[in-house]
């Protein structure tokens, strides 16, 4: 019976948890825990797997609040988000067999993956409200101790103290937002909020807080500040997971409350959720162009690719209101073939970002270079990752922009006008990020990778061991599978699709050549597997054509260089250099970029100089006035500390007549 | 069918591979006229290939094998994308393997290693034409996907055979969002191929070259992959133009003998018409500087958004 098998994945995950702790110190320690967690999760991707073509699956057990208990189930959407949760799960416990290695304090980081995993699992499980929001908070904390598992450096700390304050923010939202659903008759468990039907106003008020909490742990701007900092504060598959999959287990927190919680939606919900995709999509990879620090330009990418999913979830939820059950199928599967796509390439680029941190000790790309003659198979795999990501065919992040392209054009059928409005501009905010990205990542795997090391650290780099390595070739491979055949993992979508949307794709399997068709193959057609057969054939016939007929001699020499080669490594372009033309177009506005040039005067022996001020405006006109104004509250607050008895007394005694005059006021 | 789909895909691919450096040594030689310089012959660019091919490649010392890889992927990438816009018949085999969007995308994958390839020796002219490279294509792409929006709207389709089948069908007739998409269309393809006023093909040695600083370093055949890469994109990109918005003569469906010989002489007047008017513009106008580009693609984003807004709000503007 596979679904108890999923509820044992977590047991045997909390156990690990356990064992951790004992064992920790021991040598031996990371090999034990990551290999048990490897086992585990690709049980738990096995179980998944057969799980998501049955029917739903149920149990109850008898924790938590005693009237309630604790309900669990297994649908279609949850056995789709296990097999995600899992596979990043497998995928990061391969990789940390060789990278937990190197940690230095493995009792920190040890039981708390094993709870992170069970956390995750446990989310999307839930089947009642309490027990959703302890999974959440599980998953929270345990994150967080990750977070703050290098407690030396004082920037991580600070990183964990506002994903702290985030997460708790973001709960509060949700805790509100599961209250409203339940109504004053406390049905948590959520087989009665779907039979209860909410008023409109209520159905606002619970989209709101399910956006604000499941968007602050999903990164939409702007409540993505704690993310860039906290993501590479983690050890580096710490934060591959935290990037590819505890985002997604937020995107299901968005699926399930208001794809299948709320019921039907309003169209103007989409406007909303849409405006906020297109910004998080477009700032976000504006803000990966502007990182030096590789983990940090993986983490905004990540806030990119979020938005680029909230866009899916937007298009679907426009098509439902208006009854287009087949054109929300489309804009879902978009949307979750995305959320499958950026688990496999952003734990990939982590996993790759970890690897270089190994062999150099740098997260710098100003300090790398030439990485790509000195780690061949980190490089290559890095390599696939980036293409990839910056939606390129035939791999597997261009199949999900695709798709999502193909649902903006199904749009214009849409009556009303806020969306016949908005869903083009944000048709071209999503092109605008996806040609950003390719140029983002031109820029990370460039400087990082190609060219000359510009530190001794980076010259003296080497490849890191082999399980890194499989773990980096495997996501790569699938990277490729899925942009290859990506009709299989459609066709396994369409129940999942079918549960939230009521409607269909084609069966994808079933059209001649494996080609992928939205609607109907006159109206548009891709074939992953044929593009990428015709660039392979090509590419070898002008390989053989050209070694048959042409010269093949290869002399060896130095670079060129217009005639003016220079030594010195530093006159190559660095990441600054690289991004200077797209900071000066988008970034002068968005960043309130400033470049500050000093040149001494002719005969002046001082240096010149050059600074680049780059303001992060979201910090500062949000978050830095909310700080502030806790801050001063705070400090008038701090007066009733002081108080002498008979004070506090008379204040007891005030509050008292308050609440009776308002109580008596209210009946 | 299927074998006379297959013949007429074989012959688009040997066709687009033989015109390609023809394109190019016409432009050069109606630009020289306009000049009124003499020119080199319009079969120089396939002297030019010719004997790159001949010589040794001469690598630099710290080259990778991605340097080395990427011409060959470039070539190949551009190939396949030129080869599934219908030159001379819509009928071709496999254009449903890949709608316009992912040809765009193809021609991006080829963007990205080009990028990749100009930053791998690790020299400041590289990095410059990479650098500059992608910010032309952030503002091309969103520029050209946009214009893909409009003409999917009006045609009711990404395939291009069934664009270009519903351009030659008179329920097109005279549109705002078309004209705004062919404007549009012609500056995101004078940036693309880096032609005057964006770049300048012809100079070296001058600090606002983009693509040829890229390509510096290449020498022998790799040099001739990319020479002939980029070829093969401009004449994309008015085959493009020409079967979206001059589709005339073009053999549609099962296309006999005699129909497709006629598609095939008109598309070859189409493209010396197009050479010319190329080398009409480039003479008439000043290449402009790299911070101007932005504002120059940005108009033409706005004019492709403005022509998608304008199919959203009917379908008949």
């Amino acid at each position: 019976m596979p679904p108890v098998i999923a509820l044992d994945c977590v047991a045997a995950f909390l156990c690990i948890a356990v064992l951790a702790v004992i064992i920790a110190r021991s040598a031996a320690a990371s090999r034990i825990v990551y290999g048990a967690t490897f086992i585990v999760a690709v049980i738990a991707v096995a179980t998944a797997c057969a799980q998501s073509a049955a029917g739903a699956w149920e149990i109850s057990l008898p924790l938590g609040i005693p009237w309630i208990g604790a309900h669990l189930r297994i649908d279609a959407l949850a056995a789709f988000f296990l097999i995600v949760i899992n596979l990043g799960g497998a995928a990061a416990s391969l990789y940390a067999l060789g990278y937990g290695q190197h940690e230095e304090a493995p009792h920190r980081v040890l039981p708390f993956f094993a709870a992170f995993l069970a956390g995750m699992n446990l989310v999307v499980m839930a089947d009642d409200a309490f027990t959703f929001l302890l999974a959440w908070e599980f998953m929270s904390l345990a994150s967080w101790a990750l977070v703050v598992s290098h407690q030396q450096e004082p920037a991580n700390i600070r990183a964990g103290y506002i994903y702290l304050v985030m997460a708790s923010f973001g709960t509060l939202c949700l805790l509100l937002a599961f209250g409203l659903l339940a109504g004053t008759d406390g049905g948590y468990a959520f087989s009665a909020i779907r039979a209860s039907h909410p008023s409109t106003y209520l159905a606002a008020a619970v989209l709101i807080l399910a956006l604000i909490g499941t968007g602050s742990k999903a990164g939409l701007i702007p409540l993505h500040v704690w993310l860039p900092l906290a993501h590479p504060a983690a050890p580096s598959h710490v934060s591959g997971l935290m990037s590819g999959v505890m985002t997604k287990v937020a995107i299901y927190g968005f699926l399930r409350i208001v794809f299948d919680l709320l019921g039907t939606p309003d169209w103007w919900w989409s406007v909303i959720v849409l405006a906020l995709g297109g910004i998080t999509a477009v700032l976000g990879v504006l803000y990966a162009l502007m990182q030096q620090d590789l983990k940090r330009l993986l983490a905004y990418s990540t806030v990119e690719n979020v938005g680029i999913i909230f866009i899916g979830l937007g298009l679907a939820l426009a098509f439902r209101a208006n009854s287009m059950n087949w054109a929300a199928a489309v804009a879902l599967t978009a949307a979750l073939l995305h959320v499958l796509n950026h688990m496999l390439f952003k734990n990939l680029l982590f996993f790759g970002a970890g690897a270089v941190l190994t062999s150099t000790g740098l997260r710098d790309i100003e300090q790398l270079g030439g990485l790509i003659h000195r780690m061949p198979a980190t490089s290559f795999t890095f390599l696939v990752g980036a293409a990839a990501i910056s939606a390129l065919p035939p791999l597997n992040g261009f199949v999900s922009e695709w798709l999502t392209f193909q649902a903006v054009l199904l749009s214009p059928q849409i009556p009303q006008w806020g969306l016949k409005l908005i869903i083009p501009a944000v048709g071209a905010l999503l092109a605008l990020a996806a040609a950003l990205a390719g140029g983002c990542f031109i820029r990370a795997f460039g400087i990082a990778f190609l060219g000359r090391p510009r530190s001794d650290a980076a010259a003296r780099a080497g490849e890191v061991d082999r399980f890194s390595i499989a773990a980096m070739s495997a996501l790569a491979f699938l990277c490729l599978l899925t942009g290859v055949l990506p009709g299989l993992f459609i066709d396994r979508l369409a129940p999942v699709i079918q549960l939230l949307t009521g409607g269909q794709m084609p069966h994808q399997l079933s059209i001649p050549w494996l080609s992928i068709v939205p609607i109907a193959e006159s109206r548009s057609s891709y074939n992953g597997l044929l593009v990428f057969l015709f660039i392979a054939v090509s590419t070898s016939l002008a390989v053989l054509g050209i070694h048959r007929l042409a010269s093949r001699a290869v002399r060896r020499s130095a670079a060129w260089d217009c005639g003016f080669p220079d030594a010195n490594p530093a006159t190559q372009y660095s990441g600054s250099s690289f991004a200077q033309p797209i900071r000066r177009v988008f970034g002068s506005t968005v960043f309130r970029a400033r470049e500050n040039i000093h040149m001494p005067a002719p005969g002046d022996n001082g240096p010149a100089s050059f600074t680049v001020v780059v303001r992060d405006l979201i910090w500062d006109l949000i978050y830095v006035p909310i700080a502030r104004a806790v801050g001063w509250l705070a400090d008038r607050l701090n007066y009733f500390q002081f108080l002498t008895i008979r004070r506090y007394l008379s204040l007891v005694f005030l509050a008292l007549v308050s609440l009776l005059l308002i109580l008596a006021i209210w009946s | 069918m299927m074998l006379t789909d297959l013949i007429v895909q074989g012959t688009q691919m040997a066709l687009v591979l033989a015109l390609a450096p023809l394109l190019t040594g016409l432009s050069r030689k109606f630009r020289a006229h306009l000049l009124s310089r003499q020119g080199p012959s319009i079969f120089q660019p396939y002297r030019d290939l010719l004997r790159l091919l001949r010589k040794d490649v001469v690598l630099a010392e710290n080259a990778s094998w991605l340097f080395r890889v990427a011409p060959y992927l470039i070539f190949a990438t551009t190939w396949v994308a030129a080869a599934l816009v219908p030159t001379f018949a819509t009928g071709l085999l496999f254009s449903w393997s890949a709608d316009l969007i992912a040809i765009i995308a193809l021609l991006g994958s080829a963007r990205f290693f080009l990028a990749l390839a100009g930053l791998d020796v690790g020299t400041s002219f590289g990095g410059i034409g990479s650098s500059r490279e992608v910010l032309i294509a952030s503002l091309a792409e969103p520029a050209m996907m946009m214009i893909v929006f409009s003409l999917a709207l009006i045609a009711g389709s990404t395939q291009l055979s069934t664009m270009a089948d519903f351009m030659l069908s008179p329920a097109v007739g005279l549109r705002v969002s078309l004209g705004l998409a062919l404007i549009a269309l012609v500056m995101v393809a004078i940036a693309e191929n880096a032609r005057i006023p964006v770049d300048n093909p012809a100079t070296h040695l001058e600090l606002t070259m983009v693509h040829e600083a890229m390509v510096l370093e290449y020498s022998g055949r790799h040099l001739a992959m990319i020479e002939l890469a980029a070829a093969l994109k401009l004449q994309l990109y008015i085959a493009l133009i020409i079967c979206l918005f001059v589709p005339w003569g073009i053999a549609r469906g099962d296309a006999s003998i005699v129909s497709c010989a006629i598609g095939a002489v008109a598309f070859v007047l189409k493209i010396v018409i197009a050479a010319f008017l190329l080398a009409l513009f480039e003479t008439a106008i000043a290449k402009m500087r790299v911070f101007r580009v932005p504002n120059f693609l940005g108009a033409a984003l706005m004019l492709s958004l403005l022509g998608t807004l304008l199919l959203f709000v009917s379908r008949s503007l």
